[in-house]
């Protein structure tokens, strides 16, 4: 079941298209960057794109924080909303169900199928990042010592393991707080027969956590929002490591996965299903 | 005979609305069942019951001995469904439809699917359909590709929902030909339909559906069974009349009924008489007649209360 799941996930065409044009955006930065040298003033723009024209192999990182706040998310929720309430639009849900294919079943092999899409995803964008980076800028440093392969946010130089080491970690917790919105998306997917609904459900969740974040007032709750450490992975290339927000930031990424997919599957295994 | 589809007392409540309201289904092996009844009477909504896709309100449903929807991961590989039309990944070949509708779930091993696939796109002539994207395929062929679906790992009862919807005059023949071909070779076949025509040349038991009640159900045979009446055709009803007085139960145009379960019979006074005789047959009634006699309206006109 899951590796028919995943076999129609990844025979879609939609689905090397989106992961497509989410890549385009980061190469575009990396040309006109390549083309114009003129880089964001430390502390400006997207994390890392500042120090990428001297060491091209922060490009990935610097790729995943352009992608972070809309495009990854995005992607996300379209294909995680598209889950279940896909095939209820299609009309292929009352056959999966009927041949039977178990509902909690079903609902497992769509979650993998997501977590997979995240993970490929977030990879792709970072080993294309990655090309793009040592293709077009220097991949030598030139700010740290003799051993540095480059430098950690807080000036410090990193050993080239250290910086590999440091980016699979970072790539791992934003496959994680995708996770989140996957939670959300595939929740929205379990409630309506409209894919779009769903994804624009998720989307909607997005957008009010992040513009309660940048409210004074909203400060309370600013702890508990989805969106609230998903840049936390900046603080992996503190010299030491600032695990506080991270930690923090996998938690409530956690909560909010066991919740709504708790909520999904109590909706998805007892729902009428006239699609 | 063993019963495969049997409901007691099935209630689906919509809100205020009672969509199925209190059916007793009993379909039993060997047959192929009519189930009849206008659009919106229920019959989808029950044929989703019976699948465990539409959870009762009330009421049981068993299918090949398990109840449903607990048994369904046992009994239900033994199923094939067409449920209100077909449906398929747009982007996809029509074999591999096929082939991830079979992985999906219990009962299809993966060693004889390709065989079983080749064999079913055969049987509902798709044959040379090849890798043409189901997208492209025309709605005749998508509701043969359902069908092929159905048939995939050879089950014991079949459940159609209108399965020659979309399919032109011969595509309609050659379904039926394939429905009864299957079920001589002893599938059970559960149809449901609004097309009169269509049930009463393939099914030898009938339920009727109105308004979410079953008002009827019984062997074809029996409900159109002669009437005890033989219809005559005649340029000249009149003299009809006069010869067999007392026997004609009426006339219309050029027909005149009489009593009488013999045609012979009356066929001999009438030519004893010199009264012209153009046809001659013992009257029964059309599935029509008795579906419209037991059913009120149709089900989706609105009338106000």
């Amino acid at each position: 079941m899951i590796g028919v799941e995943l076999s129609k996930m990844f025979r879609r065409p939609r689905t090397w298209a989106t992961i497509a044009v989410l890549n385009a955006l980061p190469v575009l930065v990396a040309v006109l960057l390549q083309l114009t040298d003129l880089a964001p003033r430390p502390g400006e723009g997207p994390p890392f794109l500042s120090a990428v024209l001297t060491n091209g192999q922060l490009f990935p990182l610097a790729a995943l924080a352009i992608v972070l706040p809309l495009f990854l998310p995005i992607a996300v929720a379209v294909v995680s909303g598209d889950a279940v309430a896909g095939e209820a639009q299609a009309g292929t849900l009352r056959y999966l169900l009927a041949r039977p294919a178990g509902r909690t079943r079903l609902l497992v092999a769509k979650l993998v199928a997501v977590l997979a899409f995240v993970l490929v995803t977030v990879v792709v964008v970072a080993v294309v990042g990655y090309l793009v980076g040592t293709l077009l800028f220097d991949a030598q440093p030139v700010t740290s010592g003799t051993s540095g392969a480059g430098t950690s946010m807080s000036g410090t130089p990193l050993t080239p393991e250290e910086l590999a080491r440091r980016t699979l970690l970072a790539i791992g917790y934003v496959a994680v707080s995708m996770l989140g919105v996957a939670a959300f998306g595939l929740f929205f997917s379990t409630l309506t027969d409209s894919p779009l609904a769903a994804a624009l459900g998720a989307l909607a969740v997005l957008v009010t956590s992040s513009l309660l974040f940048t409210l004074d007032a909203a400060s309370p709750i600013a702890p508990y929002l989805p969106t609230r450490y998903w840049l936390a992975f900046v603080d992996l290339f503190r010299d030491p490591v600032l695990w506080r927000d991270v930690v923090r930031g996998l938690a409530l990424q956690g909560v909010y996965v066991g919740v709504l997919l708790t909520a999904a599957w109590a909706n998805f295994a007892t729902k009428d299903v006239t699609s | 005979m063993t019963s495969v589809i049997v409901t007691r007392g099935l209630v689906k409540q919509y809100g205020r609305v009672r969509a199925v309201d209190g059916i007793d289904l009993d379909v039993r092996a060997g047959d192929v069942y009519g189930f009849l009844g206008a659009n919106g009477s229920g019959k989808t909504t029950t044929v989703r019951m019976l699948l465990g896709l539409v959870l009762p309100t009330r009421g049981e449903v068993e299918l090949l001995g398990g109840r449903m929807p607990r048994a369904g991961r046992r009994v239900l590989p033994r199923v094939g469904a067409l449920i209100e039309g077909p449906a398929h990944h747009q982007h996809l070949s029509g074999a591999a439809n096929l082939a991830l509708l079979d992985a999906a779930g219990p009962g299809g091993s993966r060693r004889t699917r390709k065989h079983r696939i080749a064999e079913v796109l055969d049987q509902v002539g798709l044959g040379g359909v090849g890798r043409r994207k189901v997208g492209a395929y025309s709605l005749g062929m998508r509701q043969r590709l359902g069908l092929a679906g159905a048939l995939l790992r050879r089950p014991e009862l079949l459940v159609l929902d209108e399965p020659t919807n979309g399919l032109d005059p011969q595509g309609i023949a050659e379904v039926r030909e394939l429905l009864l071909d299957l079920h001589r070779g002893g599938t059970t076949v559960f149809l449901s339909s609004h097309l009169l025509a269509e049930v009463e040349q393939l099914c030898s038991r009938v339920g009727v559906l109105d308004r979410g009640r079953l008002v009827l159900q019984d062997g074809m045979a029996h409900l159109t069974a002669p009437t005890g009446a033989t219809v005559v055709d005649t340029p000249a009803p009149e003299r009809v009349r006069s010869v067999l007085d007392g026997r004609v139960l009426g006339t219309s145009g050029e027909r005149v009924v009489v009593r009488g379960t013999d045609p012979a019979e009356v066929n001999a006074l009438l030519v004893g008489a010199g009264v012209p005789v153009t046809g001659l047959a013992l009257q029964r009634p059309t599935l029509e007649e008795v579906v419209l006699a037991a059913a009120g309206t149709s089900a989706d006109r609105v009338e106000r209360a």
